[in-house]
This record gives C-alpha cells, structure tokens and sequence, in this order.
C-alpha cells in the first residue's frame, strides 16, 4: 500500500483552562501512535513549532469571549478541513459562561484596577455559536478514549461512537450502584450525558455535570427530585449552573430555580 | 446448566459449615463462585471466598427510587431482597467482543477467539431471577438466530438458588407467577432458617449435577418441622406483596396506544434508561465497530443499549420516537404485551428493580393500573 500523506492537525486554543488539550498529551501510551499518524502541524502547548494552514483536522479548546476570539475562531474554521470543538468551554462556553447571568461591567470593576483596558464580550459562547463544527466533544475535561476514538473516526472515515445518552446508562453498565438511590446523594447523571467514565459516582459522588445535557434531557423533573431530596431551590439552580451553564436544558433549567 | 431430570433426594440440612463446604467444593471444581456481598452500600453480586463474605444480618428497604441497607438484628446470610443488577451482567455481559480483525492483502483476517472464561457458580438466585434467566435463555436460545455466547455461559453455570422468606418493598412475583417459591431451574436449593439457636439451610437437588454435590456434603436430612416452617416463610412472604400488576391489561397495552397516561409519564420520566438496564430480562444490545488510529486493527462490540435512548431507533432518515412518552410506551408495551407474541411470556418477572432503581420511583405496576382503572380515557 502507497504511503498516504499524514493528515495535519492543529490544536487551537481560546477562552480555558488548557486541560482538554492537555487530554491529547495525556495520551501518553497513545501518543507515538498518533505522531505516526498524523502531522501535528499547530500545538504551541506542546511545541513551538507553528506551521500554517490549511489543516486537515482542528481541534478547538475554548469559548469565544472577546471580539478577537471572533476573528480568531472564523480564521480556524477557514483553514480546517474538519473543525472539532473540544471540550464544555468550546461546546457550552464553559464555567466562563457564568458571566452570561451577570454584568461584566460590575464584575470588571470588582477585579480589575483599570477595567479600561479589558476588550471582552457580555458573554461566553460555543463555537458552533460562531461557526460551523464538524463534531462536538464533550466534557469537562474531555475523556482521552473518546478523544482517541474521535481522531481514530475521522482518520478512518467512520462515525465516532460518541452517546449521547445519559450517564445512568454508563453507571449500570459498569456495576455502580446508584448513589441518588441507594444513599440520596443529589446527581445529575440521568440529565448528563455519558462519557466520563463514572468518575464521580465510581467514587461515591453524585455527578455535576461536567459532560453537559444528554439527548432530550428532563430537568424539570430531575430538579423536582432533587427539591424532593431536600436541595432548595438556590441549589439546585446552582447544581445546574456550572461547566455547562450556558448549556440550553440546563440554562433553561438554572434561571427557573433561585 | 439444571437439568430437566427429577433426582428425588431427600431434602438435607447444611449448617454453616456446610454451606462454607459447598463454596468451597464449588471453587475446587474450577467455578468462579458469584454471591451476594455488602458494597457500595447496597447487597451486590460478585465473587465470593467463602460464608464470611456473605451479607450477614443485612435487609434491604426498597421503594420506589429509594434503596437503603438496614441491619436485620439477625444473622441471616440471604435476608436481603434482589441486589440492584441481577445475575444478567455476569450471563449477557454488559460490554462483549465479538471478533478483532487486522487487516491483511487488501481484506481483513479475522483474529481468533480468546479463551472463554472460567465457569460461573451463582450463590443466592431468586425465584424471580431463576424466571428472568429461563426468559433470557428462550430469548437468547433461538434456534436459527440464538446467541451462543449466552447459551454456553449458562450450559456451564452452576445455579444455587435461594428462596425468599420475606417479600421485598417492590417486589411483586407472586402477582406475575414467578416466585416466590423456586420451582425449577436450579441446580441446588436453599432455605434459611435463621433462628436464635440453629441456622441451617435446607437444600434439594434440582439436577443431577446438583444432587450430585449435595450427596458429597453428607449433610443430615432436614427434619419436617424444618420443611414445615420454610413452606409457612414463603407462603407469608407471597401474601406480603403490596404491589399487583393487572394481567389482563398488561397483555393489552397496545390497545390503549393513545391513552392520556402516556404524556403524564412523558413528563415524569428522565428517559434516563436505569430502568432498561436493571431489568434481568431486557436484553437489547448495540454493536460498535472500533479501529486503532493506523486502521490495521479492528474490533466488533456489543453493548447493552436501551429503548430509552433516541438512537435507539434511528433508522434511515432519522429516529422514530423522538418523544419520552414514545420511548416509555414502547418499553413498556414491548416488555408486558408484545413479548407474549414474540417469546410466549410476559417479559416481566415482578423482581421491582425498574421501581427501586428508577431516579424518581416510576412504578411500572401503578402505570399499568393507572390505565386499567381508566381504560377509556384515551
């Protein structure tokens, strides 16, 4: 078989904490297989080596928070083949999108000495809310098999087995005992989507969310057993407004408590 | 795997020490021993090592959304009710490979299969778990499309089953005719009489694999007042039940396709699927391929999917119950109606784990009773 030009990759990066990219080296046993793979032509976290565009496959970790993220975002989607957002901050707009209930403004004054300065936008957005995506990966951080199983998909022109069912279905599925039911712990796993990989309730925690709103997710009557559990309506609104508060089921679900 | 054979051995009477030599007579023969054991603050099922492993003087308190532990004040080893998962994901696991390929001459070659597993004993089945393995295995046991995977794991099982002596907060098999009394598909069964001055265990042979261990136990044979007091546990535990479902309605469901309940469960329900997957008979899969990133490797899974999720019925163009209520009807529908035609049984044994272990206590006998007292009200 002809050898078969590798794929370029870029790694791009706005409003975040850097973890979901961090996912990729975190692959470690993985990682050498990927170099083989594919070209990594843009990646500043790790290499200073910069190569331009166009690029095969983007991966976008981040919200878009300012007018430069923008113009940014816009210039990514034109050099990418395939454009994947990454991450609760690229799908959601991120804890950052907790601005998108409040005033900058105030909250500009508060932290900064010269608030003059800041050049941001009212509020914190996904990416698809500016440009196209090809697929959206979700997590808080993301999940490094399913990052994997993303780059294998489109490497091999095939569907990424990514469910966007809830995270009930990966607890049973790995013999967790539910913790709302058998010790009353406030989870919103059967609103979440899977992909974690039981991380909280496989450590006797309820869930937060942190993969976002799963396929037809019912908060209401989610949050109605949370109240039922004793959380009052300040926290459950809170419950609902973290990673993924901006959201739209758990948006609409947080601005109807508290 | 029980056999069909009727051995007619004279009921016996393990004490502790004899139900430790069982166990261990099990190991000996290469059985990987399946019990219950407190985890996770709940009575679960997994490998045990002997009679100390065993939830002693631990009860359950099931209700609907609601499990809780609670100490029985006795030394009863089996008082508990049904662990949260039934012995479905040790028979039809929930992840399965079913081949690896690599690529090879511009195809693929198929990889072969890995070593099966060691043999299963299971300690501690119901009778409503003993129904939904022999529902399982008619499900699985098709002749022209059965699932061997299924069908061998079970052919090589050991069953001992245990008989409840109290009904649980959710439990309604004497309603659905599976238990609580266990009938067949055993290959040993378990009383407990765990009283102040003597616990024992009464123990028949089912199969002749069964009474062929018991005969190596040499354990006394059970004195009738023994036999007398387990037949009075089992029949106060049936009259206990606080659930019923309506049979003839529950047969028909499909008749009643537009009642107004449907939308009422629609809002109630999380779509969230535990129901599906704690179910020991709902037995639907997906298959996944998976690659490595070179492509030269290539795997085929199957995974438990479950009617709650939209792509669960995605076929070409789109999914067809994209609404709660559609999926909650077709669960339903499917589990106490249509599985009558398709597999000659209810799918429902009365375990009451969909009731205990759905997020917010979604009971399937109140639905179904919820349309039997207002039939018309469509």
């Amino acid at each position: 078989m002809a050898a078969r030009a590798k794929p370029k990759l870029a790694v791009w990066k706005f409003s975040s904490c850097d973890g979901c990219q961090l996912t990729l080296l975190d692959c470690e046993d993985e990682l050498l297989a990927i170099t083989e793979e594919v070209r990594i032509s843009y990646f500043l976290e790790a290499t200073r080596k910069a190569e331009k565009g166009p690029y095969d496959v983007s991966l976008v970790e981040g919200s878009i928070t300012t007018p430069h993220d923008i113009k940014a975002i816009r210039d990514v989607r034109k050099n990418s083949k395939v454009l994947v957002s990454i991450g609760a901050c690229s799908t959601a707009g991120g804890i950052q999108a907790l601005r998108n209930f409040a005033s900058v403004k105030d909250y500009s004054r508060a932290v900064y000495a010269h608030p003059e300065y800041l050049d941001t936008l009212t509020t914190s957005t996904a990416i698809s809310d500016h440009v196209r995506v090809d697929f959206e990966l979700r997590g808080c951080p993301i999940n490094k098999h399913q990052l994997l199983e993303v780059l294998g998909a489109f490497l091999n022109g095939r569907k990424p087995n990514i469910p966007q069912y809830s995270e009930c279905v990966e607890c049973k599925r790995n013999g967790i005992v539910c913790r709302m039911v058998a010790k009353g712990t406030p989870c919103l796993g059967p609103a979440t989507q899977a992909g974690c990989g039981t991380l909280c309730p496989g450590t006797d925690r309820g869930c937060y969310g942190c993969f976002g709103p799963a396929e037809g997710a019912n908060t209401a009557a989610l949050a109605a057993r949370l109240a039922h559990l004793g959380k009052d309506d300040g926290e459950i609104g809170r419950l609902f407004r973290t990673f993924n508060a901006n959201a739209e089921a758990f948006r609409k679900e947080s601005q109807s408590h508290g | 795997m029980p056999g069909v054979d009727d051995p007619k051995t004279v009921t016996a009477a393990l004490d502790m020490a004899g139900l430790d030599a069982l166990i261990a007579a099990l190991a000996e023969r290469g059985y990987r021993v399946i019990g219950p054991m407190v985890a996770d603050d709940a009575v679960v099922y997994d490998e045990i090592a002997s009679s100390a492993d065993l939830p002693a003087g631990v009860g359950d308190e099931q209700d609907g959304g609601r499990y809780r532990l609670r100490a029985r004040g006795d030394g009863a080893l089996f008082g508990y009710t049904v662990a949260p998962q039934g012995w479905k994901r040790l028979l039809h696991p929930p992840r399965q490979k079913m081949f690896a390929a690599r690529r090879q001459d511009g195809g693929f070659a198929i990889l072969p299969p890995e070593p099966a597993a060691a043999p299963m004993a299971f300690l501690g089945v119901r009778a409503c778990e003993l129904a939904a393995i022999g529902i399982q295995s008619r499900v699985f046991g098709d002749e022209a499309a059965g699932d061997p995977g299924y069908r061998g794991r079970l052919a090589r099982s050991f069953v001992v089953a245990v008989e409840c002596a109290e009904a649980g907060g959710t439990c309604f098999c004497a309603s659905m005719g599976t238990g609580p009394q266990v009938e067949a598909g055993f290959d040993i069964r378990l009383v407990e009489l765990a009283g102040h001055d003597r616990h024992v265990f009464l123990a028949d042979a089912g199969s002749a694999k069964g009474a062929e261990m018991l005969s190596g136990l040499n354990a006394p044979p059970a004195p009738e007042a023994d036999r007398a007091e387990a037949r009075r546990r089992v029949s106060a535990a049936a009259g206990a039940m606080g659930r019923t479902m309506p049979a003839a309605t529950a047969r028909r469901l499909g008749e009643h396709a537009e009642h107004r309940r449907w939308a009422d469960i629609g809002k109630r329900c999380l779509s969230c699927g535990n129901c599906t997957m704690v179910c020991p008979t709902c037995f639907c899969t997906t298959v996944e391929d998976v690659t490595d990133l070179k492509g030269e490797h290539a795997e085929r899974w199957r995974t438990w999917d479950s009617c709650f999720s939209i792509d669960f019925s995605y076929i070409h163009g789109g999914a067809i119950r994209n609404e709660v209520r559609s999926r909650y009807r077709q669960w339903i529908t499917h589990k106490l109606s249509a599985w009558h035609e398709q597999f000659g049984t209810s799918g429902c044994v009365g375990c009451g784990r969909c009731i205990t272990w759905c997020p917010v206590g979604i009971d399937i006998t109140e639905e179904v009773q919820a349309i039997h007292a207002d039939g018309k009200g469509r």
